[in-house]
């Protein structure tokens, strides 16, 4: 019980800050909130195959039981992605910034003077 | 299934593949090269997809099993009417629009046209053919990806800003979209289509609430691509910023999240899933309605001919979402007529928009009066065949599709408020059209002096491709018949789910019915 309601607590914290962080204004903030929510939808999926510990996921002669490998391959999939894309936002971010002189991700002028 | 028809059906997904990663490594400073064989692909595409189309009409859905892994533990592509369909007027899009792009120069602007162009068409024709919920994300994924390059394609401060606001947008879309895959796995144990609404149907009642949760969670992701009102903020900025051609190829790429909406509904939330039957209908009515009035109502707002093109994407998408969202077959026929017809009205629009904006001069695509241009007369007359495409005036298929969606909802709760929406907002979408038009052409006709002509690249390539568009258009009027034949049994099979999974699930490796 306690480890259910440990990750799901954790999944609860890691998408309320990564909510409350895309919410915000600047790029930064929301590139971290992007990975934040993308942390927790990892746990999520991984959850999803339901919390089980000391199981193998794939063959072994000595286990009894197994734990779901199918959320594993999901999870690794969604980082490989999760990955490359916060990679492409911060560059796209640094690109705006330099081009347009604002950090802002409404386009906004943020009255900082251009770099 | 006979075995060439399994090897288009994969063909429609590696071909791209393997020329985009051609024209990525081999021909990356040869432009020359690249564009031939960038063509070629679009042109065996359409016939791939042609030789598709013409094989579901027969009313078979064909399984393929990826490395022979068999369904549900294996990835599948599916073909039936729809996507067969979907994957026609993909391609022919694409031909088009790479035609343009070729002929005005625009892959000139930047790096990577062609490659990202490729990825684009493996994404979206994956998306359309996938037959597993997961590799849908994986699809979406990369013609997501393909897009922010495309759309960022040519750079520009304004395009940057767009840029940005597409790609978080999109970010967190793909977030929700996970939760929703997650927790459908999490309650059916499976991420195959059919296999998962064989479970949904199944389901005991204490899931039906997660299953109901994790349904809604990708209706609102599928919204946010189709550009469902509240979560259409992200598109006229974004078509707007972009390259004429680029938008142009984005006009079908609303249409995949209507496709899906369109797909998860009927087959996994169709009518045998008891209580949870087409669950998304009761919000998503409401929604494109009001989509429909504020994307007409748009036209009004627009400040430039650009920005109106896009606008006019938010009311078809409007307009085809009310049809779908009544869920039912004899709307559903009419509905999938007119998402062939607004993608090539779309994207018809955006070329002779952008053939407008480059004979102006310093004005632009803005709504101004203006001294003549060289070809006014003649982009004049495209410009006019366009506007009566997107308002869904007659003769063009655009009054085809308005007049059978609005027979075809007829008997369905809500009618009258879609009828009073489509025909008011047709009218908005004439005055709205005919205000630009007289701006720009007929003010502008008494207007002294002329602007100056410049050297521009393919001035009479990018008519005749914008003409052809217009042409499709009227071929779609003139064949009326079969096509709506076509898209209604496309309806009838889409609604006779059973079908589909007997092909997927079934023992024998060919689901034939």
């Amino acid at each position: 019980m306690t480890m259910e309601l440990l990750v799901a607590s954790a999944i609860a914290v890691l998408t309320a800050a990564g909510v409350y962080l895309v919410l915000r204004g600047r790029t930064f903030p929301v590139v971290l909130g992007l990975a934040f929510l993308s942390y927790a939808i990892n746990l999520f999926l991984f959850a999803m195959g339901r919390l089980v510990i000391n199981r193998p996921p794939i063959y072994d002669k000595a286990a009894e039981a197994y734990t779901d490998p199918l959320p594993q391959a999901l999870v690794l999939t969604a980082i490989v992605i999760a990955f490359g894309m916060t990679a492409f936002v911060v560059v796209l971010a640094l690109r705006t910034f330099l081009e347009t002189g604002t950090d802002q991700v409404d386009g906004r002028d943020d009255g900082e003077s251009r770099p | 299934m006979t075995p060439y028809v399994s090897y288009l059906v994969v063909a429609a997904v590696i071909l791209p593949t393997v020329m985009g990663s051609i024209t990525l490594l081999a021909l990356r400073h040869r432009l020359g090269v690249s564009r031939v064989v960038s063509i070629a692909s679009c042109a065996a595409l359409v016939a791939i997809a042609a030789a598709l189309t013409v094989h579901a009409s027969g009313g078979t859905t064909e399984s393929y099993a990826l490395g022979n892994w068999r369904a549900p533990f294996g990835i599948v592509l599916v073909l039936d009417r729809l996507s067969a369909m979907m994957l026609l007027l993909t391609a022919v899009l694409a031909l088009a629009v790479m035609a343009y792009s070729v002929l005005t120069g625009v892959d000139r602007k930047g790096w990577h046209f062609h490659p990202l162009f490729q990825f684009q068409l493996l994404g979206l024709n994956g998306a359309f053919l996938t037959g597993d919920l997961f590799n849908l994300f994986v699809f979406f994924e990369v013609l997501l990806i393909a897009s922010y390059g495309l759309l960022l394609h040519g750079q520009g401060p304004a395009r940057l800003k767009a840029g940005v606001q597409y790609v978080v947008i999109n970010l967190v879309g793909s977030t929700l979209f996970l939760v929703g895959v997650g927790l459908l796995y999490g309650v059916t144990g499976t991420l195959n289509m059919a296999d998962m609404a064989v479970r949904v149907a199944a389901a005991s009642a204490g899931d039906q609430g997660l299953i109901a949760a994790a349904a809604l969670v990708l209706t609102v992701v599928f919204a946010l691509k189709a550009a469902l009102v509240p979560l259409h903020f992200w598109l006229p900025g974004a078509y707007g910023a972009t390259t004429a051609a680029v938008a142009a190829l984005f006009a079908i790429m609303t249409k995949v999240g209507a496709y899906s909406i369109i797909r998860t509904s009927t087959l996994i939330f169709g009518e045998d899933a008891g209580p949870l039957a087409f669950l998304a209908g009761d919000w998503m009515l409401p929604a494109a309605l009001i989509t429909t009035a504020i994307g007409f109502l748009g036209l009004f707002a627009a400040r430039t001919l650009r920005e109106m093109a896009a606008w006019s994407v938010v009311g078809s998408m409007g307009v085809l979402l009310s049809a779908v969202a009544v869920f039912r077959v004899e709307a559903m026929g009419p509905a999938l007529y007119y998402v062939l017809h607004s993608t090539l009205a779309g994207a018809a629009l955006f070329l002779i928009v952008d053939m407008i904006a480059k004979r102006r001069g310093e004005h632009g695509d803005a709504l101004t009066v203006s001294p003549r241009f060289c070809q006014s007369e003649l982009l004049s007359g495209l410009f006019f065949l366009a506007a009566i495409g997107v308002t869904g005036l007659p003769p063009l298929s655009g009054f085809i599709g308005k007049l059978l969606i609005l027979v075809g909802v007829r008997a369905a709760p809500g009618a009258v408020w879609i009828w009073a929406t489509i025909l008011i907002t047709t009218l908005i979408g004439v005055l709205a059209f005919a205000r630009a038009g007289s701006r720009i052409f007929w003010k502008s006709a008494s207007v002294d002096g002329e602007v100056p002509v410049r050297a521009l690249r393919g001035r009479t390539g990018g008519v005749v491709v914008a003409a052809g568009l217009l042409a499709a258009l009227a071929a779609l009027t003139v064949m009326g018949g079969p096509v709506t034949d076509y898209t209604g049994a496309t309806a009838a099979q889409l609604f006779d789910p059973q079908q589909y999974i007997a092909a997927v699930m079934g023992e024998t490796s060919g689901g034939r019915r």
